[in-house]
């Protein structure tokens, strides 16, 4: 079933924030905070409260503008760097798409196309937008940036396929006296760049894209 | 199982008061489409099982090989921990961590938390530090990456068949059985029901 939505009519828009409950983000137990001004930990599971997720946009954008100066270096640097007897070569994220490509493996190439390429520079993109909406309080399509949110939940994960991809090449094709497979320099970058914009995600709090329209309700 | 206690939708805040569920039923958020909980379709007697049997299969997959190589009557294999220190050794030191933890500790922990959750009260016994516990295994799974890495094992493999031979091992196949029934095992894992229980 797919996530879909209804516009609520806002004298049925209650919060648990607006009503004193604060829900816990492990165990999702709500508690009444009687004083939000002193730390609080759930009475259930013993994790911190808080209304909101504590400094999520700016832990946001800590790891996103981390995430954005390690991007080039991660798809500059070579991956992958092959020895044979004959030659050397280094691969980059985008020449080891080309390669599967060019040798006719076309739906292993979209695959990976799809996990490095295309999904880290959508995180990248998506979240820049989210943290840029919740910061000025926008009140447009909330329902759909939600969505956004948690579709770049359910993929940020499989953006470190190459990660294991070069970890496995690097294992198996090293003892081998016809060729050894080095992982390269870009393969930090790169793998930083995921963990960091998973990282990103798991901050932000998306309860905070609709409380600009739930503050105005009253 | 479910009563009518209000909740709050964890992307909106949103409260509402939770429907009894069909077999199988789920519950979205009235406003964001959210899920709120489900009915498994396993019930939650078989979370135990589940996890030991998956915890076996994980151990069997660490042990033996993943992918082996042939090349000219010559032939290597590659375990997991294999993976590691192969790394290691090309001095990547940051990047075998990273496999480290997210294919063998950040799984070997999730496993040993959430055994330990159901033991307590499978043996009816309050254990220490239950809640610890659930907050160490909520906090690690999103960093369990096996699924991911299994694709990576096969993304490899067709790298190399361009010029060697190349077999898939038998701990492939263990992994892919241990993931399968771990997320099983969480799916039935209904929070809301192992807090009443284990607070009886």
């Amino acid at each position: 079933m797919s996530a879909r939505s209804v516009s609520l009519p806002p004298e049925q828009i209650h919060t648990a924030a607006a009503q004193g409950l604060f829900l816990c983000n492990v165990c999702t137990q709500l508690s009444r905070v009687r004083d939000a001004t002193r730390a609080c930990y759930c009475p259930r599971c013993g994790a911190p409260l808080a209304r909101r997720k504590r400094y999520s946009l700016g832990r946001t954008w800590a790891f996103l503008i981390s995430a954005y100066i390690l991007y080039l270096p991660a798809n500059l640097l070579p991956i992958m760097d092959t020895h044979s007897l004959f030659d050397a070569q280094q691969d980059t994220i985008l020449s080891g798409v080309l390669f599967l490509w060019r040798t006719g493996s076309w739906t292993t190439a979209a695959i990976v196309f799809l996990a490095s390429i295309v999904t880290p520079i959508a995180k990248l993109i998506a979240m820049t937008v989210l943290a840029l909406s919740v910061q000025r309080k926008s009140k447009w399509r909330p329902a759909w940036r939600a969505n956004l949110y948690r579709v770049l939940v359910r993929i940020g994960r499989w953006s470190m396929l190459d990660i294991y991809v070069v970890a496995i090449l690097a294992a198996l094709v090293h003892v081998q006296s016809f060729a050894v497979i080095e992982a390269g320099a870009g393969a930090l970058a790169f793998g930083a760049v995921v963990v960091l914009t998973l990282l990103a995600v798991s901050s932000f709090d998306p309860r905070l894209i609709w409380d600009a329209q739930d503050e105005s309700h009253g | 199982m479910h009563n009518h206690a209000p909740l709050a939708c964890t992307a909106c805040d949103l409260l509402q008061t939770a429907p009894v569920l069909p077999s199988g039923g789920v519950a979205r958020c009235r406003r964001c489409g959210e899920l709120l909980y489900r009915d498994a379709l396993i019930t939650w007697d078989f979370s135990f099982p589940l996890t030991i049997a998956g915890g076996i299969l994980f151990i069997v997959g660490n042990v033996l090989p993943i992918v082996s190589l042939g090349w000219q009557g010559q032939y290597t294999d590659a375990t997991l921990y294999g993976t590691v220190h192969a790394l290691y050794e090309q001095h990547r030191p940051l990047v075998a961590v990273l496999v480290l933890f997210t294919l063998i500790i950040a799984p070997a922990l999730e496993l040993g938390t959430l055994t330990y959750l159901l033991l307590s009260v499978h043996l009816h016994r309050h254990a220490p530090d239950l809640a610890r516990a659930f907050r160490l295994w909520r906090a690690l799974r999103e960093w369990v990456l096996l699924d991911v890495f299994l694709l990576g094992v096969l993304v490899a493999s067709v790298k190399l068949k361009a010029i060697a031979d190349v077999e898939i091992g038998a701990a492939l196949w263990a992994l892919a059985g241990g993931v399968a029934l771990l997320t099983m095992a969480v799916a039935s894992f209904d929070a809301r029901a192992y807090w009443a229980k284990a607070g009886e």
